[in-house]
């Protein structure tokens, strides 16, 4: 049995250096021990989960109600949960980072060079592909079905298939740390630098698989949205009558299906270089290391419009309820959106003006991505029109819109600078394009989908989150990132590179230790957000808004209660205006009873999607540790389960029309017990969920 | 019924679908063309692999190039034998419709044994690919010689192994036909794989045009 | 259940198909094997030819024409173009740029 030809066969490359605590005993350095340390964590929290959920005795409740759950509600919670999680150690990361930069000037500070490569690269890739796809397909998942006025997605399995997958992938990062290393080559995984020759440890194919995982599961969310916007609208649901955020999800859904495909040829080629000794990116044998900076930027650009873009959706729902007023210049909006999301597939060659292409190329590309700026400002003028003349109610969510719309365009600015091949010659890898993503990502992408939180979060759960707590996060979020940034535009202006573990210029010393109080600002943000919600749950009844309503909204997702039951709607609505809801409320018709109750089918739980993550999870391990075996048997399992579950035809149960009234009934009598409150007592205990509504002179109909 | 529908109906001329309700309309529409969206994401991979072939053309690193490799009598039976199979497969699909009651086999007779051609074809088109592959092989034309090998194995090999899922996927459903005989689901799934079927036909025109014939030219 | 008349006319449609795809494919080679043309016209004659059978393909197996019903069908097939004709172009002038610059 210590024959080592069935060590290899059994273990891989697995051996005890793989291990954090191995290395860390070796060599103590602080390096190592903060290795060794988050490898702990890990391992500390996955048993202290499961001892946790075990002594609760929660494994049926969250197996039967959560984890086999095909409601597209309970999947967006748990993108949203997922994304939480990522958040928190992806933002702890960048603390690390600011901080070995704030300390290592002209001195070898804490982390060393292989670490901090590290550290930069699961940031970014965390953050993209781990935080902001799985908020943003939360968000887009919970609301969309809603809005439009059904009862689901289009493909309910398939919906908790992309998200078990995209659990897969991120705890493949997370085992990563208590196994073995992580990828130094950044979040764009650039070769040669990731081929074998370069990077021969398990990092880079960690990186590639948890990628692979994540950009499966996207575009499986690509394929639901669009589908469910195109067939599934209520009666009436025109096309001109969806409200904004469903645009910018659909918009985003085509991206997300036509971009993601360049990124899997990407890292499944680097894959092929790099498990099969082919030579896509290498430099020999032909290789071309250009093909993949192309492939991965005709994917990178429109990914960066895949976060933002349902941002924008969540600003025009947020500044249109909170300025009491209907959205300005809705068709504008929506064209704006579409030429966003059609151009976004016209500018990716801005990622490397540097790289050796004629001026011309680069000049197309660069007048290309300055049309871009056009669209965008269009909707800016939009949302300022909308809070014109309006009644603002600053709310957490619209504190984030507001600073959104300062903090993004100056950001925008900076982009117009990059956009300029010449400028971009000397800040192109320098801290100031690393101020400038973080100033389009953070507030365009973050503050959007965490003012979505906020928005939502009553009509999913039934009850507020606490204000005070919300602004003092917002506070947090907005001058944090300030502080954190914009030194680097300074930085980078003044020559400082990206992604530097050392930093040689003293003169850098002030402004790298103003970024590091601006991280710890973020950090301070993160933790205000968890201790609202604790806040929140802990006042739950008091703030409690069963009938659904809390802001005088438009959208139709506010019509049914907080939580919504789970079959959405009683009954589909007939809907007849843009805002119908809102109309519909104005002119005396909301909260009525339907004229008839019907059995309602849905989808039945399945653990199929369940089993599918963690077998691919299993796959992709094996494949990292090249043990062959493992890779071949869960890859068996993942098919053999895409077979089994194509055989299944029992996959509905009904919900007999009584259950349905009686429901609606009891959600109908507590709307009309309930006192209506004006918009200036919505943060009080007083607010049940129903908004009070003044006679409108000229109402629509509804 | 009601006057607002939403969306043109989406009726595919491949299979009878008699729709039961609105509600099931939509969803077997949705279905239909959310695995046309998912063949459009697999149109640009396939896109992408040709762009990169483009460029691999000349990186022979002293290896075999694509006048070396490409051998025209395998690649024009290929071909006679992938476009059989489509028109087998179309047969198949009419001669689907023609169960007048969907539970009993032999009146799926003539569509199963068009089906089983189809795959048979497909099986064949399989094993001479492999072939032509392990006769590079044996030539040292494989792909770990250079990026214009790689580039040419992945493109042509990403083909087979759609292939080789249709492959799979055809008994599957003969398999649920057999068992449960020809209901809505399964309706489904058929015109699923006809599309998919179709589709590789589709991307092949393109591979023997832009690989095999562009070698020969050479 | 197809009546007989419809059938005739989808079975007459998919070999009419098969028809023009394999004429299409034996120009083709035909014109390859026998050197019809100057390397560079078999050349785009080859991509014209295998352009047409496409959309032989799609018209006779795939039932995508100008029909209400096939509309959202050849929509996302337009737009797919699109994006393929952005991505692969670029690419191509992309990369043949770089190339041309290195030597």
């Amino acid at each position: 049995m210590n024959d080592p030809s069935f060590t290899t066969f059994l273990f891989g490359q697995l051996s005890w250096g793989a291990l954090p605590f191995v290395r860390a005993w070796r060599d103590p350095n602080i390096s190592e021990i903060i290795g060794a340390g988050a490898g702990a964590i890990v391992v500390l929290g996955a048993f202290g989960a499961i001892a946790l959920i075990t002594y609760l005795r929660a494994w049926k409740f969250l197996w039967t109600e959560w984890f086999t759950s095909l409601d597209h509600k309970k999947i967006g919670i748990m993108y949203v949960v997922l994304a939480g999680i990522m958040l928190s150690r992806a933002l702890i990361e960048a603390v690390l980072i600011r901080t070995q930069q704030a300390v290592a000037i002209n001195a070898p500070g804490y982390v060393q060079p292989e670490h901090f490569a590290q550290l930069f690269t699961t940031h970014g890739s965390i953050m993209i592909f781990f935080m902001a796809m799985p908020f943003l397909t939360g968000l887009m998942n919970y609301v969309v079905p809603m809005q439009i006025g059904a009862r689901d997605m289009a493909f309910p399995y398939l919906n908790s298939v992309g998200f078990w997958l995209t659990v897969a992938g991120a705890g493949l990062m997370m085992v990563s740390l208590a196994v073995g290393q992580f990828s130094t080559g950044g979040w764009s995984g650039y070769p040669p630098y990731t081929e074998l020759n370069f990077s021969g440890g398990p990092g880079p194919d960690y990186w590639i698989w948890a990628v692979t995982l994540s950009s499966l599961g996207s575009s499986t969310v690509g394929i639901n949205i669009a589908c469910t916007i195109y067939k599934f609208r209520a009666p009436g649901m025109t096309f001109f009558r969806l409200p904004l955020f469903c645009w910018t999800s659909l918009c985003t859904a085509i991206l997300m299906i036509f971009a993601m495909p360049p990124l899997t040829v990407a890292t499944l080629l680097l894959a092929a270089d790099r498990y099969a000794g082919m030579h896509f990116f290498t430099d020999d044998g032909g290789g071309n290391m250009m093909n993949y900076v192309n492939l991965f930027w005709l994917f990178g650009h429109p990914e960066v419009y895949i976060v933002v873009l349902p941002a924008f959706g969540v600003y025009s729902e947020v500044i249109s309820a909170f300025s009491s007023k209907e959205l300005y210049g809705y068709k504008s909006l929506i064209i704006a959106t579409m030429a966003i999301a059609i151009l976004s597939f016209t500018v990716w060659l801005h990622h490397f003006f540097t790289m050796g292409q004629s001026a011309s190329v680069n000049a197309a590309f660069g007048i290309a991505t300055m049309t871009i700026g056009i669209p965008t400002g269009v909707k800016i003028y939009d949302w300022i029109l909308t809070m014109f003349r309006g009644e603002v109610r600053f709310t957490p969510s619209m504190v984030l819109s507001l600073a959104f719309m300062v903090t993004f365009v100056l950001g925008g600015f900076t982009g117009i600078i990059l956009a300029t091949p010449p400028l971009d010659y000397m800040m192109h890898n320098t801290l100031f394009l690393v101020a400038h993503f973080h100033n389009m990502l953070i507030p365009g992408t973050l503050y959007g989908l965490l003012a979505g939180y906020m928005f939502w979060f009553p009509k999913a759960f039934g009850f507020r989150l606490n204000e005070g707590w919300g602004w003092i996060s917002a506070g947090c979020w907005i001058s944090g990132f300030y502080l954190a940034f914009f030194p680097l535009y300074v930085l980078g202006a003044s020559g400082m590179a990206r992604r530097t573990q050392q930093v040689f210029d003293p003169a850098f010393r002030p402004w790298l230790l103003i970024a590091l109080f601006g991280a710890f600002l973020l950090l301070t943000a993160l933790i205000t957000l968890f201790v609202q919600l604790y806040v929140s749950i802990r006042d739950r009844h008091a703030n409690a808004v069963p009938v659904g309503d809390p802001w005088d909204a438009r959208g139709l997702e506010w019509s049914v209660s907080a939580p919504p039951p789970e079959w959405n709607f009683a009954t589909i609505p007939h809907v007849g205006d843009r805002d119908a809801f809102y109309w519909r409320k104005r002119a005396g018709g909301a909260y009525r009873p339907a004229d008839h109750y019907r059995d309602i089918e849905l989808p039945r739980n399945t653990a199929c999607g369940v089993i599918i993550g963690i077998a691919a999870a299993a796959l992709c391990f094996g494949l990292v540790w090249r043990i062959w075996w493992m890779a071949v048997l869960f890859g068996f399992l993942v098919v053999a389960t895409v077979i089994i579950r194509s055989f299944m035809r029992d996959v509905t149960r009904t919900i007999p029309a009584a259950e349905v009234e009686e429901a609606d009934r009891r959600w109908l009598a507590q709307a009309h017990a309930a006192r209506p409150v004006p918009r200036e007592q919505e943060q009080s205990g007083l607010n049940q969920g129903r908004a009070k509504i003044f006679p409108q002179p000229t109402a629509k109909h509804a | 019924m009601t006057a607002t529908t939403v969306g043109p109906a989406l009726l595919h001329a491949g299979l009878n679908l008699d729709h039961a309700s609105r509600e099931e309309a939509a969803q077997v529409q949705s279905d239909v063309f959310g695995f046309w969206v998912f063949l459009m994401s697999d149109a640009v991979v396939f896109a992408l692999l040709f762009a990169l072939f483009g460029t691999s053309l000349e990186a022979t690193a002293g290896g075999p190039d694509l006048a070396g490799v490409v051998k025209l009598g395998p690649a024009f039976i290929e071909t006679m034998l992938l476009l059989a199979s489509s028109f087998s497969f179309g047969m198949g699909s009419v001669m689907l419709k023609r169960g007048a009651k969907p539970r009993l086999m032999k009146h799926f007779r003539p569509a199963v044994l068009w089906l089983a051609l189809t795959w048979v074809l497909g099986v064949a088109f399989l094993g001479m690919e492999v072939n032509d592959f392990a006769t590079m092989a044996r030539e040292g034309a494989t792909p770990d010689r250079s990026f214009f090998l790689s580039a040419f194995s992945v493109l042509v090999g990403t083909h087979g192994m759609h292939v080789l899922i249709g492959i799979i996927w055809m008994p599957v459903l003969l398999l649920q036909l057999a068992a449960g005989g020809l209901d809505r689901p399964l309706k489904v799934n058929m015109i699923r794989l006809s599309l998919f079927w179709h589709f590789l036909d589709i991307v092949w025109i393109a591979i023997f045009s832009v690989v095999y014939l562009q070698g020969a030219l050479r | 259940m197809t009546s007989p008349t419809i059938e005739r006319g989808e079975v007459r449609g998919i070999l009419l198909g098969y028809g023009l795809a394999l004429l299409l494919t034996l120009s083709a080679f035909g014109l390859v094997v026998f050197h019809l043309l100057t390397r560079r016209q078999a050349f785009y004659t080859v991509l014209g030819l295998g352009l047409v059978q496409m959309l032989v393909h799609f018209r006779f197996f795939l039932h995508i024409d100008f029909r209400r019903n096939s509309r959202p069908d050849l929509q996302l097939l337009l737009f797919s173009t699109l994006i393929v004709a952005l991505m692969v172009g670029g690419t191509l002038v992309v990369l043949f740029n770089l190339h041309g610059r290195m030597m």
